[in-house]
């Protein structure tokens, strides 16, 4: 049973909607010095597709490594009711899909069906059901003839597809996208956003492709130098022509 | 820009043997090289007769007709390990060469060795060719999962399988990068003195590793994401079936009979 504690429950520009992320005054150093996160705090509420911009650098890949504790900082993160800790993690990781930047990296099994089929098989779940699962996942993103493929033999804009069905199989509520139209052709990025859209979870992305934060999300966060610099309605942060150029985005029209 | 079937030995194709069960095509070949190990020195018929076995499995497997030798050659270079037999077998002198000081010669009995070691590793390359290019690579791995080679062993291959052609794609645009800067001028040709040369391939191994060790980083990272705790879970795709079955058993009963035949002859 996930715990409500009674700060997470937030109000928004939805309305009010528990939220399913809390990440609060966090900060994170890496081992080389680097100060990456200073001071985050967002929320993000139950099925809200946020996109989270800003320039290299700005601390977005590691705040999203903080969602399901590849990294720990100092601060608070919470997700789904639960407080990121030892006991937690295996439950949180099961609620946070991290889907990241380079597919590569994400398809380290052979062929497309292990690949999906690992997050369920690690959960502990009867083969049966992980057999479901892939199944599922797969046809979500509409690769169900590709189970039996092997990963290498796939195109980019196929993996990217794959490495998402990875997440869905484990159920995940939360998905952390990390630049998922980065290195797309245009047909290929227009299929993913058009992915994207009909997913009907709760999305953290990270990205630089503005034209699709226009298009997709309702709210964006811009990130600079480890601090969230902006929260809000998107149409409205797009228009700051003065804060775009500040954090070095461009909104090209 | 892919390098897929710079490495895939995998034949595509639907035969019988194709269909077999990778465990049983794994258990059969290893039962055949050992086959092959323990028949006696110059046991011809029995030779000859694995040899045919590998002939008509190869025509099951509807492989062209010299598919197999071709290939086999590849591995042919590591038998010459062996050549020493030659000269220190106990025999019949057939040819020597007189060295300053001592006299190299060959004994019959030697060239029988060598021979016979030759065959015996030639069938046995010959018949591992012949599995892997009727098995899926993904296959073999649960093959070899599910007949108890430990984890950590299959789990090593597979990471290789999968990053090999990751990897040799980064190789490649490597290459290529060093080429597209490799200039020649009006007066000398391009691509650098023999030194340079080298010094740059050196530095792109360390390139390549550099890379190879970051990259491991993040995909461990994308293993712990998805649950992974220590240990490497698969399923198996695959059921032993009847047919499974008989062909481990025919393939039992002809090995013992090309046993029989090289022992009693």
């Amino acid at each position: 049973m996930p715990i409500q504690h009674a700060e997470t429950i937030i109000d928004n520009l939805n309305g009010s909607r528990p939220a399913t992320v809390h990440v609060a005054n966090l900060h994170f150093r890496y081992p080389d010095g680097t100060l990456a996160l200073n001071g985050v705090s967002l929320q993000v509420a139950h099925g809200e597709k946020v996109a989270l911009v800003g320039p290299n650098g700005a601390g977005k890949s590691t705040l999203m490594l903080h969602l399901n504790g590849l990294l720990q900082g100092e601060g608070n993160v919470e997700v789904g009711g639960l407080s990121l800790t030892k006991e937690h993690l295996p439950l949180i990781r099961g609620k946070v899909g991290m889907v990241f930047q380079n597919p590569d990296d994400q398809l380290f099994s052979p062929t497309v069906f292990d690949d999906v089929a690992f997050g369920p098989l690690h959960m502990g779940l009867p083969e049966e059901e992980v057999r479901k699962r892939v199944q599922n996942a797969l046809a979500h993103v509409g690769m169900s003839d590709a189970a039996s493929r092997l990963s290498h033999h796939l195109s980019i804009g196929q993996k990217k597809r794959v490495a998402i069905a990875t997440v869905l199989s484990m159920d995940a509520e939360i998905l952390a996208l990390d630049e998922p139209s980065a290195g797309l052709d245009p047909r290929a990025r227009r299929s993913l956003i058009g992915l994207l859209r009909e997913l009907p979870l709760t999305m953290l992305v990270s990205t630089h492709d503005m034209m699709m934060v226009r298009e997709l999300f309702a709210r964006t966060i811009v990130m600079d130098g480890g601090r969230v610099v902006a929260d809000g309605d998107t149409a409205t942060i797009l228009a700051d022509q003065a804060l775009l150029e500040a954090h070095g985005l461009e909104l090209m029209v | 820009m892919s390098t897929g079937s710079t490495f895939d030995r995998y034949q595509h194709g639907d035969s019988a043997i194709h269909r077999l069960d990778p465990r049983v095509k794994v258990v059969i070949t290893l039962l055949f090289i050992v086959s092959n190990v323990i028949l006696p020195d110059g046991a011809w018929p029995a030779f000859a007769a694995a040899w045919g076995v590998l002939i008509l499995a190869s025509a099951l497997a509807r492989l062209a007709p010299a598919f197999l030798l071709r290939r086999s050659f590849l591995a042919l270079p590591f038998a010459l390990a062996a050549v020493t037999v030659l000269f220190t077998q106990p025999g019949q002198p057939l040819w020597s060469l007189r060295l300053p000081g001592s006299t190299l010669a060959i004994s019959d009995a030697g060239l029988v060795r060598f021979a016979s070691i030759l065959a015996r590793s030639w069938l046995s390359v010959q018949m591992a060719i012949l599995l892997t290019a009727t098995t899926q690579f993904p296959d073999l791995m649960h093959a070899l999962r599910h007949l108890r080679v430990p984890g950590v062993i299959v789990a090593i291959i597979g990471f290789m399988y999968r990053y090999l052609f990751v990897l040799a794609d980064e190789a490649g645009r490597l290459l290529r990068a060093r080429a597209a800067r490799s200039a020649g001028t009006a007066r000398g040709s391009g691509g650098g003195r023999l030194v340079w040369r080298a010094r740059v391939a050196g530095a792109m191994v360390g390139q390549l590793f550099v890379r190879s060790f970051e990259r491991s980083e993040r995909v461990y990272n994308a293993m712990v994401a998805r649950g992974y705790r220590g240990h490497l879970l698969t399923m198996s795709p695959h059921v032993i079936t009847q047919r499974d079955r008989l062909a481990l058993a025919l393939a039992l009963i002809v090995l013992a009979f090309i046993q029989v035949a090289g022992h009693s002859l």
